[in-house]
């Protein structure tokens, strides 16, 4: 039997109409905006100003802190300005705008598509090259890789997991990636073990994605020390606590991280990213996007720029559909709903959704009828029928008593829910609450 | 493109209803009603029809007149409540009788707490308690099966195999005695035997718990915590006096046992929401099932170990609490 996390999950319908869809280069736009917060942690702090040329590649804003990270010009040109634009979150956020002359690249940046397996930069060295890179996860959390790779003293980390379980429904991007640089994966797989001095690596996949599974198995062969795991479909086993249990049992204590159980997990684009900023010295500045929706005339997966904005995708995937209810930045689970089509793709736009009009509007909410669906499909254990009403009554003690902040926010729950339930809503809303005493208690 | 709908994830829906869940438990029961009328006849038809349609007209009128809110009858669970009554009546029962009990059910265990999901008992079994206390003659007198008697004076009073059986160790009989004068396993598994009009049929009851199982409507807990502990606990008593405890097969097939541990101690909103506490629940439901039958006053006791154990959930849900995802200690080096 195929190996799954213990607890919970759902298998949604996986829509993949992207699936097995050539990763195909988008042209560059004639201007792009870039937020200088686009991954978790500060934002970074610019270094160009007006007037100022630049090229793909080029430093244009600093990390300002350890967890932060560092942008490059995704294009070549001019610095058009600095201002604020609306971003995936909706709010206004500063963001470098250039516009587009030519493609000129850092000379520094090795473009052959030869494949560098030899790996002779030390661990010191690839943490550097990777914060230089400005490297973060791409699977959608953004959190900086160098934090990840630099295991707090007094910790100990023995193996790397690779994330390529790719459990949203609808998303192909890190699929189609195995797939077209399955070779640069393995090398970067090794160069990230590497860093962390650890003897072995697990690629987890679910096994949804069978031609990926055995891709990566034949390459396998000549990495003993990596072993390819298929994994039963079962959202959301791309979470990293899901994750490691899935692969190697092992449960992350509450409130801990994934070095508590010697593990580090890290997505296999962010791998692929490794990889090309360690042997070929090129900085995050482009990744692969999925557009998809059922009523997209093309669903695709493009290896797009940074800062190119989502209309160009959509117009690339055959134009917005008549009936679009919704625009989704990532997943139809944990993606976020968009306001509109100018949002810049950032480092962690896997996807585009578009939804249709009679899908994108909730259900009307009724009483909750103790059916006990969402304790059975919660991946941690928790009861969000209870989290959800202790949050209504503002009742924040028993909330934490209740371990709300082990929620992952996966949307299990508020999916399950027969009467259509914002489970998740609340639950959110008391996080927030729960986050902030317990913070000002630590003061 | 008109507008576009800003909310938070997730942006899908399983389509999963109460509707549907409700109404896979009342096709759940469609087996239970054709064995019912089957054995009980036309009697057992009208007593159904009655039954549902007083249950929903009262959460109809409820809802509109009282409560003044939108109309909640299109859900299904009145429909289950009603049914589930009329599994618990005899037969032949006046229709008045019927209407008393669809009204303290809907009325009293369900509408007054607010509806679907917030009835701490369950609304039929508290219809059945309290037409079994005030009206103990009707409510105790059962048709024979596939006799179709219409009338209520054609009936033959107290004799389901759980009363004979009660009476019967109560004047110094062995169960051994007993056994033979009445009906086989086999016909109580069939339903060939007296009794309320819905709780004889072990095997059309079996074959909806089969339904709710595969449909994910109910899980295994409840259900099998019930029938184990019964078996276990007779199985004790038994095993310690032959000659004055019945065996625990016939504990399960007799009386409503087995309707009681598959369609009203599962009940959403008076069962406990975790697994474990399912267990506990079914475990309590059924050893004190058994001590009522076996040291009470009444022949069966199953409704009241219920109504005992709804009233524990509350606390149940308070100290038993799913397993936490971490709970178990990390195994790194």
């Amino acid at each position: 039997m195929l190996k799954t996390f213990s607890l919970g999950g759902i298998h949604p319908p996986e829509n993949k109409f992207s699936a097995g869809k050539n990763i195909e280069t988008l042209p560059i736009p004639s201007q792009v905006a870039i937020p200088v917060a686009q991954h978790i942690g500060a934002p970074a702090a610019p270094v160009v100003k007006k007037g100022d040329q630049v090229k793909v590649g080029t430093l244009i804003a600093k990390s300002a802190g350890f967890v932060s990270a560092n942008i490059h010009s995704p294009v070549s040109g001019t610095v058009f300005k600095i201002d604020d634009i609306i971003d995936a979150s909706g709010y206004r956020k500063p963001a470098i705008i250039i516009n587009v002359e030519g493609d000129e690249w850092e000379e520094s940046i090795d473009r052959s598509a030869d494949l560098k397996k030899d790996i002779t930069a030390t661990p010191e060295e690839i943490i550097k090259k990777v914060a230089e890179a400005g490297i973060v996860g791409l699977g959608g959390a953004t959190f900086p890789s160098h934090v990840k790779l630099s295991v707090p003293p007094g910790k100990n980390c023995d193996i790397l997991i690779l994330n390529a379980v790719e459990c949203e429904p609808y998303l192909t991007a890190d699929h189609q990636l195995m797939l077209e640089k399955g070779d640069e994966i393995m090398v970067g797989t090794q160069i990230l073990m590497k860093a962390l001095k650890v003897d072995k690596a697990v690629i987890g996949i679910e096994n949804n994605k069978p031609d990926a599974i055995k891709h990566l198995k034949a390459l396998a062969a000549s990495y003993p020390e990596i072993t390819i795991e298929a994994l039963k479909v079962q959202y959301p086993q791309g979470g990293e606590k899901q994750l490691i249990d899935a692969c190697i049992k092992r449960q992350i204590p509450s409130g801990k991280l994934p070095i508590e159980v010697g593990a580090v997990v890290q997505n296999v684009g962010t791998t692929l990213a490794v990889y090309e900023a360690v042997q070929k010295n090129k900085p995050l500045f482009e990744r692969v996007v999925t557009i998809t929706g059922k009523s997209v005339a093309k669903p695709s997966n493009f290896l797009t720029r940074i800062g190119t904005p989502l209309k160009d995708l959509i117009e690339a995937a055959g134009g917005l559909p008549e009936d679009t209810g919704k625009i989704v930045g990532g997943g139809p689970m944990m993606g976020k709903a968009l306001v509109s089509t100018e949002i810049p793709v950032t480092k962690g736009s896997s996807g585009v959704l578009i939804i249709k009009d009679e899908e994108a509007k909730r259900k009307k909410m009724q009483n909750c009828i103790k059916c006990s669906k969402c304790i059975s499909v919660c991946p941690m254990g928790l009861e969000p029928y209870l989290l959800m009403t202790v949050s209504d009554k503002a009742i924040w003690d028993r909330a934490e008593e209740e371990k709300i902040m082990d929620c992952i926010e996966c949307g299990s729950c508020s999916y399950t829910c027969p009467s259509s339930r914002p489970l998740l809503d609340y639950i959110r809303l008391g996080k927030g609450k729960v986050g902030q005493i317990m913070r000002s208690r630590t003061k | 493109m008109s507008t576009l709908t800003i909310s938070p994830s997730p942006h899908v829906h399983s389509g999963d209803s109460v509707k549907k869940n409700m109404y896979g438990v009342v096709i759940a029961m469609i087996p239970v009603l054709i064995s019912s009328v089957y054995n009980f006849g036309i009697g057992a038809l009208s007593v159904v029809a009655t039954s549902v349609l007083a249950c929903v007209f009262f959460e109809y009128i409820i809802q509109k007149y009282i409560l003044k809110g939108e109309s909640t009858i299109g859900d299904g669970s009145a429909i289950i409540t009603g049914l589930l009554l009329a599994f618990n009546l005899p037969a032949v029962i006046p229709v008045w009788i019927i209407v008393i009990g669809a009204l303290v059910a809907i009325g009293m265990g369900k509408m007054s707490f607010g509806g679907l999901g917030n009835n701490p008992f369950n609304p039929a079994l508290l219809g059945r308690v309290f037409l079994l206390i005030s009206f103990p003659v009707q409510m105790t007198s059962w048709s024979e099966p596939g006799k179709f008697p219409m009338k209520f004076t054609d009936i033959n009073s107290g004799a389901t195999p759980l009363g004979v059986m009660k009476e019967a160790l109560g004047n110094g009989q062995t169960p051994d005695q007993i056994l033979p004068d009445l009906p086989s396993y086999t016909d109580m598994l069939w339903g060939f035997t007296s009794g309320s009009a819905g709780e004889m049929a072990g095997a059309a009851i079996l074959l909806g718990l089969v339904f709710m199982l595969v449909r994910k409507t109910i899980t295994w807990h409840i259900p099998i915590a019930v029938i184990a502990s019964v078996y276990v606990f007779a199985g004790i008593l038994h095993w310690a006096d032959a000659a004055a405890y019945a065996p625990p097969t016939f504990h399960i097939l007799s009386g409503g046992l087995l309707l009681g541990a598959v369609f009203m101690a599962t009940d959403y909103s008076s069962s406990p929401m975790s697994k474990k506490g399912g267990i506990i629940f079914g475990i309590g439901i059924g050893v004190i099932t058994i001590a009522i039958r076996v040291f009470g006053a009444y022949p069966e006791g199953i409704s009241f170990a219920i109504l005992i154990m709804n009233a524990f959930v509350p606390l149940i849900d308070k100290y038993i609490k799913p397993k936490r995802f971490g709970e178990k200690p990390a195994t790194a080096k």
